[in-house]
């Protein structure tokens, strides 16, 4: 029997709602089957908890008297885009600071305020006749300021190429250190728990969905850039290559550091662990089907990242259980693989979000719109 | 043998003549890898110790005796458990499997495997490892 998930809602709120995580789910799909499975389950929640480059956050930081329209501007000697209004601004997360290079970056201050923290800020701008202060120096903390919302645009994809590096020389990416000679494979993305992997054709993952966004409750607020819903697929819509990402929004003030921290990949410069978590509303058993994805049915190809110039070629097409296990056999070799993510904060946050939901402090939305199906990418030429 | 301790010593005892006794008195070869002392607050030193292993644990008995914090160092690495994700890109750093993860993904670190390489403190994303040197 279909359900709606109005109807969901209305049996979180009675206390009835059955919530698993999406790696609970397999099991019990195995023990009671499909059918009475998806009767029996409400929800599922999906998680991950990965490097997201393309994370940043919307700041209003209040006006001073007289004004100040702040062109440029610096968090911290971070550099903060000033180029809207007067003290509005967006700090990314890979911004680099002035003063510390790529150790200390946009993710490291975002970080520091969630964390209560005071952070410097120095602005400056020409002086109008409506704004005729020039600059400014002085100290925020995020309790004292405006609005502060985390606008990732593009975070939480579906699937991710593992790389490794059959070079001679050992490769610093944002997949971390590949050891030359093809003596290691990294790989990103939360498998069967991944978010956008238990609902692979975005049936209820759309625009206004609410999530779990580094501990407040967001929600997708768009299409994540990149958005490449027109890959090849497996018979089951499952993608065979990186394809839909969400850009998500969320305030500031509700999130929590553990679930959201800076990273600095050496030699690459500076990125951001984000926690996402995802409910899924169980419609029917068709939905049920696709949130029973196992590790063993995720293809991840391996990318040699030491090819920069064109398409890096597919060293081998794996599931993301081989990668898992610790070892894939590439031609005869045994290679050692290793994740670049958070798994076990990811099973946190995919368990905290059933938490929450039983405990009737999360509610499902309606999407207002779907994603475009049959995406494509362009390329800069 | 040759054992690893850093000692951290209380603000009152940063004078203590620690190395010239360890020398004298327990026929030690000690070997300053690190010292940070500040007279006024406390200090911690770095020794590399060679010499008998009963004398080694009886210096170290005196040493506690003295009120000064004994800590026997196998690797070079220290790992900040509080700030670690278990995200394992040290374990890609790690070619000689120092560095693991069981499959719980919880991050195992076995010092006598170390190789003391250092590549895991740029790999990690956390700045989670330091060297104690
Ligand atoms: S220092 Fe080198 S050998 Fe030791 S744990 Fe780190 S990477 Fe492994
Ligand atoms: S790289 Fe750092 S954060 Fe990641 S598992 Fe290793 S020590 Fe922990």
């Amino acid at each position: 029997m279909a359900k709606t998930i109005q109807q969901i809602n209305e049996r979180i709120a009675s206390g009835e709602a059955v919530v698993v995580t999406a790696d609970e789910i397999i099991g019990i799909a195995e023990d009671i089957g499909i059918k009475k499975a998806a009767e029996y389950v409400d929800v599922v929640t999906t998680a991950t908890f990965g490097p997201m480059c393309s994370t940043g956050a919307f700041l209003n930081v209040g006006h001073t008297t007289p004004g100040l329209r702040m062109e440029k501007i610096y968090l911290n000697d971070v550099e903060a885009y000033g180029g809207i209004a007067a003290v509005d601004m967006y700090i990314g997360a890979t911004q680099a600071s002035i003063a510390q290079g790529d150790e200390y970056g946009g993710a490291h201050v975002i970080c520091e305020l969630i964390e209560g923290k005071e952070v410097k800020l120095r602005a400056y701008g020409k002086g109008t006749d409506c704004y005729p202060r020039r600059e400014i120096e002085t100290a925020i903390r995020l309790d004292e300021i405006n609005e502060a919302y985390l606008y990732n645009p593009r975070n939480a994809y579906q699937g991710y190429n593992a790389a490794a590096n059959t070079s001679s020389k050992r490769l610093y990416t944002y997949m971390g250190i590949l050891q030359p000679n093809l003596s290691n494979i990294t790989y990103c993305t939360s498998g069967q728990l991944s978010p956008l992997l238990n609902d692979p054709l975005y049936r209820t993952i759309g625009i206004g969905t609410r999530i779990f966004l580094a501990g407040a409750q967001g929600y997708v607020a768009w299409m994540g850039t990149q958005f490449h819903s027109g890959v090849a697929r497996d018979e089951d819509g499952r993608p065979l290559s990186p394809a839909a990402t969400l850009a998500v929004v969320g305030d500031m003030k509700q999130m929590s550091p553990s679930y959201i921290q800076p990273a600095v990949f050496e030699k690459y410069g500076v990125s951001m662990f984000v926690g996402i978590g995802v409910p899924i509303p169980i419609l029917d058993e068709e939905m049920l089907k696709t949130v029973c994805i196992k590790d063993s049915d995720i293809a991840m190809n391996i990318l040699d990242y030491s090819v920069s110039d064109g398409a890096k070629p597919i060293l081998k097409k794996a599931t993301y259980a081989e990668l898992k296990s610790g070892e894939v056999d590439i031609d005869g070799k045994k290679v050692r693989s290793s994740a670049i993510t958070g798994h076990n904060k990811a099973r946190e946050i995919a368990e905290l979000l059933k938490e929450q939901i039983a405990d009737k402090a999360f509610y499902l939305t309606e999407m207002v719109q779907s994603f475009p199906q049959g995406n494509k990418l362009n390329s800069l030429k | 043998m040759k054992t690893r301790l850093l000692l951290s010593f209380p603000h009152n005892l940063t004078a203590e003549p620690v190395t010239y006794t360890l020398v004298k008195r327990y026929d030690l070869i000690p070997n300053i890898l690190k010292a940070d002392i500040d007279h006024n607050r406390q200090g911690s030193l770095l020794l590399e110790i060679e010499g008998e292993q009963a004398n080694i644990e009886d210096a170290v008995m005196y040493l506690r005796g003295s009120g000064i914090d004994v800590q026997a160092l196998k690797a070079a690495i220290v790992i900040d458990e509080e700030r670690c994700v278990e995200c394992s890109a040290c374990v890609a750093a790690c070619e000689i499997g120092a560095l693991r993860c069981d499959e719980e993904f919880k991050l195992k670190f076995e010092a006598d495997k170390c190789i003391e390489c250092m590549l895991c403190i740029q790999a990690c994303p956390l700045r989670a490892i330091r060297s104690i040197f």
